[in-house]
């Protein structure tokens, strides 16, 4: 009896997740096969998809200076947008975790809300501020004299960053929130009865804290903004195309599906190659932090 | 209170106003009077408000995004359910890698799922349909119904099970009267972040939805790729309403940042 029971009990994990890991393997790993396999068909004009194996697509993203071009872009928008959240994002984690228990848990929630509304609903907040050359945000910066000239922020990378930077910092301040919450608060005391002042402070005992929180952090906001499709669509206008808004004019304009394929996997493959990359990267140089 | 100095606070402070200010410039624009975009600057008025009532489709896809959102996150959780027990419960082989598996849409690009939904539905004779809808947001909504289910099955005190099961229950009663039961709050908050996530995406559903099938979010969308009018800061408002209701019902129920913080880990 008791062979039966340890039998079943090497079963029953199975037997739960099994109908999960059908419907993963029939609905997402089927369709991304696919996909890769899409990406080497052909495709005309008058002929549509042709179901054979050829590397025309593939050349063409290789050799033509369109798509370096393009993933150039997309990738530049990603780490300057990466470079902004952390910049902003990190001290403002810092300055959060500072505050008192009420205050800190408003201003998380009035920060870290933003999350969850739609990005559309956010991103055309943006356009209405950025709005022509006599936009709110231009007339403020104007007024407060940081600009003299208005700065085109409409159809521009510029406007892309500043938009992304905004959908993304939520992610940015949670990461370094959460490598904060680790951090011992009598650290700091010591070192100030120590004699460390507090530039000396933050950058000797801060900062080489919360490190792995700003990395971590800026691999999610790397991987999201360089595959992000709603913000560089509505800011950057049907011109300025991004690796997610070429892959859906192939796919719904265009109607060239291999090639958008291809585009997709393209992406697919660079950012699975960076994420995990720099997780090995991260996780070995902050080894004892993980541990 | 705060041992933050004043630069500190002055920077806090700009950064709020930062955060807060595109969502809070379109629920103001959404009030105004006027027939072209602009802060409402004499007089509030809710004529953009009633204007929604007059353009079925945004109606219309605001039905298709509710019931969208309730079924895929209630069918996620079908699933999400007794695979998140047996991860929690049992060591046996293969376990992180079906983790990772049922974890990574999180880490897929939305633009790649879609695409992939978009060729695997046609193929099938699905395309545009609400059926490829509902499947395709189980998907996207797993990983979030998974996570705070397994939050809670993992922080459960199994001694009340064995209780159960000296007592004669066994099976189904036992998860029903007492599995269920212990685990429930992390299965509502599970749904409801799912349900936030389904009803806020588009750049996967973009793909895929067809006339007669688009969500709130992708009506939205191609609204504005025509022409930005007040219209549409009318129905962002709407949206923003009901996430916001949606939020503090989650915040006040589960704590919104053990929610979030189930939500920022796609890095890793």
């Amino acid at each position: 009896m008791s062979a039966s029971a340890e039998e079943r009990n090497a079963r029953t994990p199975w037997v739960l997740t099994a109908p999960a890991l059908m419907l993963f393997v029939g609905v997402l790993l089927i369709p991304l096969a696919m996909t890769v396999m899409l990406s080497f068909h052909d495709w005309g004009q008058y002929k549509g998809i042709e179901p054979v194996f050829i590397l025309k697509n593939w050349h063409e993203i290789v050799t033509d200076p369109y798509y370096a071009e393009m993933f150039g872009r997309t990738f530049r928008i990603a780490i300057l947008t990466t470079l902004l959240t952390a910049v902003l994002g990190a001290p403002e984690a810092y300055i959060l975790n500072r505050m008192s228990g009420c205050w800190k848990s408003v201003f998380l929630l009035v920060i870290l809300g933003p999350l969850l509304i739609s990005v559309v609903a956010r991103t055309l907040g943006w356009a209405l501020l950025f709005g022509g050359n006599n936009g709110l945000v231009n007339k403020l910066l104007m007024s407060a004299g940081v600009i003299r000239a208005p700065i085109p922020f409409m159809f521009t990378e510029t406007g892309m960053v500043v938009a992304l930077a905004h959908v993304m910092m939520p992610f940015m301040v949670l990461s370094v929130w959460a490598a904060l919450q680790r951090l011992d608060p009598q650290i700091e005391n010591a070192a100030l009865s120590l004699g460390a002042g507090p530039v000396t402070i933050i950058r000797r005992i801060i900062m080489p804290q919360i490190m792995p929180g700003v990395l971590s952090g800026a691999i999610i906001v790397f991987s999201l903004s360089a595959s992000a499709f709603a913000t560089p669509a509505i800011i950057g206008g049907r011109r300025l195309k991004v690796a997610a808004t070429l892959a859906y004019d192939e796919f719904l304009n265009t109607l060239n599906w291999p090639l958008g394929a291809a585009v997709a996997t393209l992406l697919l493959a660079a950012l699975v190659l960076i994420v995990v990359g720099s997780n090995a990267l991260i996780e070995r140089r902050y080894a004892e932090v993980f541990r | 209170m705060s041992r933050n100095g004043p630069l500190a606070l002055i920077f806090h402070t700009i950064f709020v106003i930062v955060m807060v200010a595109p969502i809070l410039v379109v629920c103001l624009v959404a009030f105004t009077p006027e027939g072209f975009l602009s802060l409402p600057t004499n007089g509030f008025s809710l004529r953009w408000f009633r204007a929604i009532a007059n353009y079925p489709e945004f109606v219309h896809a605001f039905w298709v995004s509710l019931g969208l959102g309730a079924l895929s996150s209630f069918v996620a959780l079908l699933f999400a359910v007794p695979a998140a027990l047996a991860i929690a419960r049992y060591r046996f082989r293969g376990r992180d890698t079906l983790a990772a598996l049922f974890l990574s849409p999180l880490m897929i690009p939305h633009v790649v799922l879609g695409i992939a939904f978009l060729r695997f539905f046609t193929s099938a004779g699905l395309g545009g349909s609400f059926v490829a809808l509902i499947i395709a947001h189980v998907i996207i909504v797993f990983p979030f119904a998974l996570r705070l289910t397994l939050a809670a099955a993992t922080g459960m005190d199994l001694s009340v099970e064995m209780a159960a099961v000296s007592l004669g229950a066994g099976g189904w009663t036992l998860f029903r009267r007492v599995t269920l039961p212990l685990i429930l709050p992390g299965v509502i908050s599970g749904w409801a972040l799912a349900f936030i996530q389904s009803f806020d995406d588009l750049t996967m559903t973009v793909f895929l939805a067809a006339p007669g099938t688009e969500t709130l979010p992708v009506r939205m969308f191609l609204y504005i790729q025509d022409n930005i009018d007040p219209l549409v800061t009318s129905v962002s408002a709407c949206v923003i309403a009901i996430t916001m209701t949606a939020l503090i019902l989650l915040d006040r129920f589960y704590g919104l940042d053990r929610v979030l913080a189930g939500k920022g880990d796609t890095g890793r």
